[in-house]
């Protein structure tokens, strides 16, 4: 997906964020196309999760731009704010799913108090989602009765019913016992060949090899590395990225 | 032996009417409570620092004076002063209630505070407002943590609503001093007001754990 000549779908400008006196971020800027899949890995502390989180307004970043489709959008404004939210997606490590409703009506009370939907579409709407994430049979059932992987199917799902241009995922399969990485995996699969674009922090190495259209290495607050999987986790680059990965995958008892 | 007997059974229908003047006032309160109480706490925990103070006096006031006070000080002082004209019970039970909210804002306080932040991250991330989510998601939920704790203040109010016979409304406390006072009965009649505060309690709470698990998520152990 290399479509450099188009505008980017959403622009990152020298984000810079300072939590406690530290610097989480330093000026960081990236670049995204429409469709494109982008990775964010890294050192747990290194930033991630705060660009994904800065780059919906969940933390306000202390100097820096974020543009969707050129439009600049203003923090304070609550309804720029809402509706610049309603774009993006985000799905977080531990599902955040809201524990007092069923899985359905997870999906569909933003349609119904945000988008103003009716009872009946936004139930439709929300039951076409879950099926795509293979859950349907499990709409009545509350987020306490679920699995992980089935928890954060549904966040999916929760995300999709909203139409957003761009998904960013926080580690998605972080939280997961082992067994129910796949299942959550194979949905995102389908989401990046039916062209979503999307930001995923994700330490899955054989995913980000596969689908990943570039990988952003995140260390103290800064990109400092960047390029295509296959450039980063070459044998013998000697890049930062493949040296962490080395260790990840030693860790799981395999060979990069 | 009889003639206690006879004092008590003539006394009951008119100390039952207490109970239900009892009753009203406490349910009233509870309730006055909860329309104070929920946005005391979401002010306390959401608001800017000019809404927080705001919030934090009114607790402290109502918290840091005796009921028995503030029920002179607003039935004989305030309501008087601006000219509001009110029945002993209204008063009282304006005065339970709005004492009761500023302890009830600190149950719900906690009980916001109890929620995982992501809730809150969440509903923002779907584009909610955050007036919105606080309605939606958070006190939903919150709501139903605050059961417990919610039972406890309706014990407590029950008992406190006894305070209101000095101000001369007719509830249990007023009219068994009432007959009392009459019959020299003083023992078997504050024997049977303390049982009838007692069941009173007890039925409340039993009605409130019935709401618990009948409002109860499945699953949901938090």
């Amino acid at each position: 997906m290399k479509t450099n000549d188009k505008t980017p779908l959403m622009r990152v400008q020298g984000l810079s964020v300072r939590l406690g006196g530290r610097e989480i971020l330093k000026s960081v800027s990236l670049d995204l196309y429409e469709g494109e899949m982008k990775v964010l890995i890294g050192p747990s502390g290194g930033g991630k999760s705060t660009l994904l989180q800065c780059m919906n307004y969940l933390i306000l970043s202390d100097r820096g731009e974020i543009e969707l489709e050129d439009r600049h959008v203003d923090p304070h404004n609550a309804r720029e704010l809402c509706g610049f939210r309603q774009q993006v997606g985000m799905i977080f490590q531990d599902f955040n799913l809201f524990d007092h409703l069923t899985a359905v009506d997870n999906v569909s009370i933003a349609l119904r108090k945000v988008r103003g939907m009716g009872k009946t579409e936004a139930r439709d709407r929300a039951m076409a989602e879950l099926s795509r994430v293979g859950l349907s049979d499990k709409a009545r059932l509350y987020p306490a009765e679920l699995s992980g992987g089935q928890k954060q199917r549904v966040s999916i799902a929760r995300a999709l019913a909203m139409d957003p241009k761009v998904m960013l995922l926080d580690e998605p399969t972080s939280a997961l016992d082992p067994e129910l990485v796949s299942e959550v995996l194979t949905v995102i699969r389908s989401l990046a060949q039916n062209g979503m674009t999307m930001v995923m922090a994700t330490h899955q190495m054989g995913f980000t090899r596969a689908l990943a259209d570039e990988v952003l290495f995140m260390q103290e607050g800064c990109i400092i590395e960047q390029g295509s999987p296959k450039e980063l986790l070459a044998e013998g680059s000697g890049t930062r990225t493949l040296d962490f990965c080395s260790q990840i995958l030693e860790v799981e008892g395999c060979t990069p | 032996m009889n003639e206690t007997l006879t004092v008590l059974l003539d006394a009951l229908p008119f100390v039952l009417q207490g109970a239900a003047v009892t009753v009203t006032a406490v349910v009233g309160a509870m309730f006055l409570g909860l329309f104070i109480g929920v946005p005391l706490a979401v002010g306390q925990v959401y608001g800017g620092r000019a809404v927080r103070f705001v919030c934090d006096t009114y607790v402290w006031f109502f918290r840091g004076v005796p009921i028995l006070v503030l029920l002179f000080l607003f039935y004989f002082g305030l309501f008087n002063f601006i000219g509001l004209n009110l029945n002993a019970v209204a008063a009282a039970t304006i005065v339970l209630g709005m004492t009761s909210g500023a302890y009830q804002s600190q149950i719900f306080r906690g009980s916001i505070l109890s929620l995982p932040k992501g809730q809150l991250k969440a509903a923002r991330a779907l584009g909610m407002s955050d007036a919105l989510a606080i309605r939606a998601i958070i006190l939903p939920q919150a709501l139903r943590l605050s059961i417990p704790g919610w039972s406890n203040e309706y014990s407590i109010i029950l008992k406190d609503s006894a305070l209101a016979f000095v101000l001369g409304a007719s509830e249990i406390m007023a009219r068994t001093h009432f007959v009392a006072s009459r019959t020299y009965q003083h023992l078997p009649l504050y024997v049977s007001a303390a049982v009838l505060y007692f069941l009173l309690t007890w039925a409340g709470v039993a009605a409130l754990r019935v709401l618990e698990k009948r409002v109860r998520i499945k699953g949901y152990v938090h």
